[in-house]
């Protein structure tokens, strides 16, 4: 614990309003132990990038904020409201956690208006001319408003992962959390989303990213987690982490992500 | 000049029998021959082997008088009707078997398609045995089964199975209580009509207020509540106006009430069971089309379980379940002309069977049944194109 | 709690079990069946559901049954009367067929298994060869071993043919004719020229649209007619015709989708080496597109077969026709429920493992390539 608040002390004023607070977490798929023993504070403002290995438990630990997952030891809280099997929290927590998926996951019998939409009319109860006006603020964000009428098969991927985006941040979140968002596109749109993401960092947003995008982590993150089979092996500071890693799978890991 | 030009640019004209055109024009020329020939070979063969066995011509016979009696007939019909009459009862009779099979097999097969994909391990081993089990026995044999093994040794109408002395199953068929409307009824009745209206209108206002406000309303609860409450309130001012005729033994049977001929019940049993089956797997395929990352999506977004299922699962679920759907309801119908074997009065026994016997006019029945049924398939996959090419997702 | 309290050095965190609470009988119970309070009541009234059916059924099918014995007096206990079925055996398995001959129509089943074994080794190198053998060697002999009159074997007529024999005589020849006849009506369907495009719509979606037992009737009562004076064919084979009529149509459906599924790439790649169109077909696209229906065409074949007990509305005595018959021998009355379970069973046997093997080459397609 110590060493991880002497992390974030360096950035961040001692004290401030802690978002996501994970305490000794454990998770398993039937045998199989995946997270194991995690312990993490994500304060308000920070901007964190996840990354390690293929089934180094990445993806699982960020699926366990909106209880996608359940974990089975531990303790989550995100808001100051602990994570347990109550639906009527699980549903609160949810409001405030915005997620961006690998796979963009629109819905693809709505129009890209309605996908944003959806959200507002139904959790916020927001009128509808006032829930598509607010749709299509963020669209202008994400810089495809013109795109508003079309359905989200005619889209580029890079498109969809942008609407996909702009879908999260209707609902107002107060953490976003992004699941690989560029791994399934071509590499000529991964720019045009991180461009995205970026704007988001700057307006103050907080955000866990899990990604192998390693300039956007030394850009823009404000905390690295090296993380690997089910445990967080090292965190720091993008420069401390790419500069001088501690472990050798850290360095093992790196030496192999920028080799090309 | 310029002509001189062209003609030297233009390709080399090929031999006409390598021209792929020419050449489709002559296999096209000769197969249409050759299908025209035996067309015409088996119209003379027919029309010889007519004539020489007197069997008459045309469309005649409908007007003529049938002389057979129909078992069951929701339209009027005697002996003495004609042949015409006759079909229309008969087709009849196949529109009620079928239509009741599809409400009662889409009920079935949705419950059991979803309990197939139930976390209780039990239910869903359940539903999967059903399914094997049924989709892999002949629909024949299961008809023989509920009729010959089920229906046919129930007991006399003396020792009927009873059930609160209003339905009562025998050997003759079911029979239920049935609804007489006393004069009194018209106020229940308007106060349905009443109820239905009120429902839309609520809908729509529900609807409206929510588009506008965004405060929502429990559409379902009200409208469940309006169109039983208000029947029931009627009914009780009017001093309940409904009364209902019981079957009671006169005889050898019951007299009164409705009465189902077992055939009936046999045909639409087995008819419901077995489609079932298929809309069962149909209606599974149709929600584990929709991926996982669809629901994951709309939990994030904070919706509810019952917001995600109605307005994401289900719309993308139904697009894939429709066209099967439908041609499960087309292969219900067809299937329905098994009641021939158990001499339900469909279409194929009083038409295709007793009519050409007496008639011995094969060609212009065997063409109008089949024109039945080709009829009803056509317009249903043409209705199937249209919904398919609407509802289609739009792609790049 | 032991491990909670215990810190790891990064990376060095040992696999633990899970807690109890999550894996083990308990668990999997609570998980599977118990869950909510809806979960609860639905277990519980399905296990009381087969409590009082299950029981019962066991009792009737095997415990309180009668198994040996010759006439039906034997039968007199609560449980079901198997005698009855084995006194029928031949029958339902055979129809009429002479006593004498029987060993034909048995030769043929052990030729056909013999026959169909290498095609379940997975990685022997004749299939295609055994492939053609099915569908057009084995036919033929099939055809002089059943009918006879040559050769040295007696004739045999075709109303003395029945049972599983005559069931399994009719899926087969449908099949096996409606194939070409199908992929030909395939590609007909896929062909530009206007006129041959029609004729294949139209026969295709005429059959498709109307009950197998129109076609059946038509072809009992209309064939007859359609024929010059003096030229008659038997029962079995305008039934024959019917199902092959019908399941003909069926098949081009199939084949049609795996035409579909063929990528352009593989026509255009024929074309410019110059092949013509029927070799282009039969040697490049044909065979791929017929690999990807293998489990449409079972599919079709488990419908046909459980189709073809219609032929007895025409007066044939197929499987399920021969049950119903034995089921009328007023010696026998009674039994007719023992009948249609035994029949029930052997088509479901049938019926459920090719639908099984079906799946398995419709995964195997799915994930190899």
């Amino acid at each position: 614990m110590s060493e991880q608040e002497a992390v974030i002390s360096k950035e961040l004023k001692v004290g401030a309003d802690v978002m996501i607070q994970m305490i000794n977490v454990h998770k398993w798929y039937g045998q199989f132990h995946v997270l194991k023993d995690i312990n993490l504070a994500v304060y308000k403002g920070e901007r964190i990038v996840v990354c390690g290995p293929s089934g180094s438990g990445k993806s699982t630990m960020i699926r366990c904020v909106n209880r996608l997952e359940e974990h089975q030891r531990g303790q989550i809280m995100v808001a100051g409201v602990e994570l347990s099997n109550d639906v009527k929290k699980i549903d609160e927590i949810r409001r405030d956690v915005g997620m961006v998926f690998q796979h963009f996951n629109l819905f693809p019998h709505l129009t890209v208006l309605e996908n944003l939409a959806l959200a507002p009319i139904w959790v916020r109860h927001m009128p509808r001319a006032e829930a598509e006006e607010l749709s299509m603020q963020y669209l202008e964000r994400v810089k495809i408003p013109e795109q508003a009428e079309k359905f989200p098969g005619q889209l580029s991927g890079g498109q969809q992962q942008r609407v996909a985006i702009a879908r999260s941040l209707c609902m107002n979140p107060q953490v976003m959390l992004f699941d690989e968002p560029t791994s399934a596109l071509d590499p000529e749109m991964i720019k045009e989303v991180l461009d995205v993401m970026v704007e988001l960092a700057d307006s103050g947003m907080t955000m866990i990213v899990v990604t192998h995008e390693m300039g956007f982590a030394k850009t823009v993150a404000n905390r690295v987690i090296f993380m690997d089979v089910g445990e967080i092996i090292e965190q720091n500071e993008p420069e401390e982490f790419f500069n001088n890693p501690q472990s050798d799978r850290t360095k093992l890991f790196l030496s192999q992500i920028l080799s090309h | 000049m310029a002509a001189d030009v062209q003609d030297d640019l233009a390709p080399t004209r090929p031999a006409i029998w390598n021209d792929p055109r020419y050449r489709a024009v002559f296999y096209q020329v000769l197969v249409l021959a050759a299908v025209l020939l035996a067309g015409a070979y088996i119209v003379n063969n027919t029309l010889e082997n007519m004539e020489r066995r007197g069997i008459a011509s045309g469309f005649g016979f409908l007007t003529k008088t049938a002389g057979f009696s129909i078992d069951l007939h929701l339209i009027e019909y005697k002996e003495e009707n004609s042949y015409g009459r006759a079909f229309l009862v008969a087709l009849i009779n196949t529109l009620l078997v079928s239509a009741i099979g599809i409400v009662i097999t889409t009920v079935l097969g949705f419950v059991i398609g979803v309990a197939r994909l139930s976390n209780n391990w039990l239910i869903a081993k359940l539903a999967a045995v059903y399914i094997e089990l049924l989709r892999n026995i002949p629909l024949l044999l299961q008809i023989f089964f509920w009729y010959f093994a089920v229906l046919r040794i129930l007991p006399s109408p003396r020792e009927s199975h009873n059930a609160f002395d209003a339905i009562f199953l025998n050997i003759r068929g079911l029979f239920t209580p049935k609804p007489v409307f006393e004069p009194g009824f018209s106020a229940v009745f308007i106060a349905m009509v009443v109820a239905l209206v009120g429902v839309i209108f609520m809908v729509r206002w529900a609807h409206k207020r929510q588009e506008e406000t965004g405060q929502q309303f429990p559409k379902f609860r009200t409208s469940f509540a309006i169109l039983i409450g208000l029947p029931l309130v009627a009914a009780m001012l009017a001093g309940f106006p409904l009364s209902w005729e019981y079957p009671v033994l006169k005889g050898f049977n019951y007299q009164g009430g409705l009465r189902m001929i077992p055939e009936f019940v046999a045909l639409v049993l087995a008819l419901s069971t077995y489609t079932a089956s298929f809309i069962a797997e149909i209606v599974r395929a149709g929600i584990l089309a929709v991926s996982q990352g669809q629901s994951e999506a709309a939990s994030a977004l904070g919706l509810s379980r019952g917001h995600t299922l109605r307005l994401v699962v289900i719309p993308q679920a139904l697009r894939v379940i429709i066209p099967p759907l439908t041609s499960q309801y087309l292969n219900l119908t067809k299937n329905s002309s098994l009641a021939a074997a158990i001499a339900y009065p469909d279409l194929v026994l009083v038409f295709a069977g007793t009519a050409l016997m007496q008639t011995g006019q094969a060609v212009e029945i065997i063409a109008i049944t089949m024109a039945v049924y080709l009829t009803i398939s056509l317009v249903i996959s043409a209705l199937m194109n249209w919904y398919n090419t609407r509802m289609a997702l739009v792609e790049r | 709690m032991t491990d909670a309290a215990h810190t790891y050095q990064p990376g060095q965190h040992p696999d633990l079990p899970p807690p109890s609470n999550a894996v083990g009988i308990l668990a999997w119970l609570y998980k599977n069946l118990l869950s909510s309070w809806l979960n609860a009541t639905l277990t519980i009234s399905a296990a009381y559901l087969l409590f009082l059916s299950i029981p019962p059924l066991f009792q009737w099918l095997f415990f309180d049954a009668d198994w040996v014995g010759e006439t039906r007096e034997v039968c007199s206990r609560e449980g079901a009367c198997w005698v009855y079925i084995i006194f029928w055996f031949k029958q339902l398995m055979y129809g009429r067929y002479p006593d004498a001959e029987l060993w034909r129509i048995n030769s043929a089943y052990v030729l056909l298994v013999l026959a169909a074994i290498p095609l379940f080794i997975p990685g022997f190198r004749w299939k295609q060869w055994i492939g053609v053998f099915l569908f057009f060697g084995y036919p033929i002999i099939a055809f002089y071993l059943f009918v006879g009159g040559s050769f040295g074997l007696t004739h045999v007529e075709s109303p003395l043919w029945g049972g599983l024999f005559l069931t399994l005589v009719i899926a087969l020849v449908g099949i096996v004719t409606s194939l070409p006849i199908g992929i030909i009506l395939a590609l007909g369907r896929r062909s530009s020229m206007p006129i041959i495009r029609a004729l294949c719509i139209g026969f295709i979606e005429l059959w498709r649209g109307v009950p197998l037992i129109t076609v059946l009737f038509m072809a009992s009562v209309m064939f007859p007619l359609f024929m010059p004076e003096g030229v008659n064919f038997d029962k079995l084979v305008r039934a024959l015709i019917a199902v092959t009529l019908f399941s003909s149509a069926y098949m081009a459906e199939v084949v049609r989708g795996g035409l579909q599924a063929i990528p352009k790439g593989q026509y255009e790649g024929a074309q410019a080496l110059g092949i013509s169109y029927w070799k282009m077909m039969a040697l490049i696209v044909l065979p791929q597109a017929l690999k990807l229906v293998i489990p449409g065409i079972v599919n079709t074949f488990i419908g046909l077969f459980k189709d073809t007990t219609l032929v007895l509305i025409i007066g044939l005595f197929d499987f399920l026709g021969m049950a119903q018959l034995v089921g009328t021998n007023p010696d026998w009355v009674g039994f007719r429920i023992e009948g249609y379970v035994f029949v029930g069973a052997v088509f479901w046997i049938f019926c459920f493992s090719m639908s099984r093997y079906s799946q398995h080459l419709e995964k195997k397609l799915h994930t190899g390539h």
